[in-house]
């Protein structure tokens, strides 16, 4: 499996960590039912059989965090970008 | 459909082998069942099997969308063993092996059960430590173990490599009862032995939906018609997820790729199942002489069945720092099964989450070695709508409760164990 980096452009998946579904947002610690908030945000998953946004840290390249959006059921890449929504471009002098 | 035993073997050899019938029938779909088991591989087959012997409860389908044994039962490394730590895991894991034990003459059906040993090897003082703790609780729970020093295990594999610079053997963690079995054999003999108590396996058909009544669920959508009953048990392995969407329910789980390896054939050279203990590499040999062997799961969510190159390499890696001869081996096969990650490591065997349905599933990177006792224990919380002791720890609200069973304590997600 290869992953186009956005800032390192393809590498092979060796060189990158997986942390998992991309989906859940981390709860405020003041919403009312927060034990069940908190306990859906870091256990309870999806899991889906196709598209899947997930996150993905390229620790042998910019290190930078990637949202990559795959198929579960090919391993096709379908979507790679900057996890950091102000990342979106290359910064100066970059190409 | 009569015992196997040296007679019928006699007997259908003088007939010319014209005599043998079918070890299970092919059955066609009820409209209404007692309990429906979804998944026809050694966990569901072993549940219909229990829920007829021990709870009398014979009006049973199991339904398998493929044919029986054709997902991870039929793609795993055959190994069984109870050499875990905790009291919420171990006494279950125990009770897998005295299952295991009795297999053969319980169901009448050779499963080619071969208690050849596990060696979990170690490479430092510290490990050593831990493996004697390891297996004072498997004592503790009425597992044997015996700690092996560094020529007691040379002795029994004289081909590893005791000097490599980084991972140097100083011993291991022997379970003599722990070995291997026929993985194809387990499910025929589930099946049979459960075909010949009455319960119905029906094979081509798919759960698509369920039948609900409120929230309770009183049945199953499949490609072969609706089919109701009383109470519905899951044991699909790494297609829970899928299984329960329609439903509403999320789960903590997430399906991975396992992925495991044999090589060419060779004459007898392992004597039982080694693991390395500083990597993530296991071997056996099986009874045709291929090496049998695996490592980690892939890593990240896969429906996909087969694996990817870098744990392949990683595997390879961990076996060439054990067990340098294996360089000069052809692998001749590779495959992947599904398993579905559960947060901590552990299975969910539970009554719920809705009335009506009950779930066996997040057997994680071991759930072959579980098959008789999953199924004894899940045909027990079907019948009786309670956990048994041995299966009481593993309940599917520990993650909100913090009862987590975290044997290997190194977090709260998949991609960390």
């Amino acid at each position: 499996m290869r992953i186009t980096c956005p800032y390192c452009g393809t590498r092979s998946s060796h060189e990158f960590a997986y942390l998992g579904d991309a989906t859940p947002t981390r709860p405020s610690p003041d919403t009312p039912d927060v034990a069940s908030t908190f306990h859906a945000y870091v256990y309870e998953r999806d899991n889906p059989a196709g598209p899947l946004d997930e996150l993905w840290y390229h620790t042998a390249g910019c290190r930078r965090w990637l949202k990559v959006a795959r198929d579960t059921r090919t391993h096709e890449i379908l979507a790679v970008a900057f996890a950091r929504k102000d990342e979106t471009s290359l910064p100066e002098g970059m190409e | 459909m009569s015992r196997y035993s040296f007679l019928s073997l006699i007997a259908n050899a003088l007939n010319g082998q014209t005599g043998w019938a079918p070890a299970w029938r092919d059955a066609a779909p009820k409209p209404d069942y007692d309990v429906i088991i979804v998944g026809g591989g050694g966990h569901g087959l072993a549940t219909a099997y229990y829920l007829a012997k021990e709870h009398g409860i014979r009006n049973v389908a199991v339904l398998e969308k493929g044919h029986i044994g054709s997902g991870n039962a039929g793609r795993n490394t055959t190994i069984i063993r109870s050499n875990y730590l905790l009291p919420g895991n171990e006494p279950f894991y125990e009770w897998s092996m005295k299952l295991w034990e009795g297999l053969e003459q319980d169901l009448n059906y050779n499963a080619m059960v071969s208690q050849r040993g596990i060696i979990n090897l170690f490479h430092s003082d510290a490990q050593r430590d831990a493996y004697a703790r390891r297996g004072n609780a498997m004592r503790l729970a009425g597992a044997d173990s015996e700690l092996l020093d560094r020529e007691q295990v040379r002795a029994l594999c004289p081909f590893l490599d005791f000097d490599n610079s980084r991972f140097p053997i100083k011993g291991g963690l022997m379970q003599a009862r722990a070995g291997t079995a026929r993985h194809d054999a387990v499910v025929w003999g589930y099946a049979r032995g459960a075909d010949r108590l009455g319960v119905d396996i029906v094979q081509n058909c798919e759960v698509t939906g369920f039948i609900r009544d409120g929230d309770a669920v009183v049945g199953v959508e499949t490609t072969r018609g609706a089919i109701r009953a009383k109470k519905v048990g899951l044991a699909v392995a790494g297609s829970t997820s899928r299984v329960v969407k329609s439903l509403g329910l999320r789960l903590p789980i997430e399906s991975h790729a396992l992925q495991a390896f044999v090589s060419e054939g060779l004459k007898p050279l392992v004597p039982g199942v080694i693991t390395f203990g500083m990597g993530h590499f296991y071997v056996s040999q099986s009874d045709k002489g291929g090496l049998v062997f695996g490592g980690d799961i892939d890593g990240y969510n896969s429906y996909a069945q087969r694996g990817n190159l870098p744990v392949v390499e990683d595997v390879a890696e961990g076996g060439m720092a054990v067990m340098p001869l294996i360089g000069r081996l052809r692998m001749l096969r590779a495959w992947g099964g599904l398993v579905d990650m559960s947060m901590d490591g552990s299975p969910i065997i539970d009554v719920g989450p809705l009335p009506g349905l009950y779930l066996n599933s997040a057997w994680n990177y071991g759930g072959f070695k579980a098959t008789p006792a999953s199924g004894w224990c899940f045909a027990h919380t079907i019948a009786k709508g309670v956990a048994h002791q041995l299966n009481a720890a593993f309940r599917l609200d520990r993650f909100r409760s913090g009862h987590v069973i975290d044997e290997k304590g190194v977090g709260a997600q998949p991609n960390l164990h």
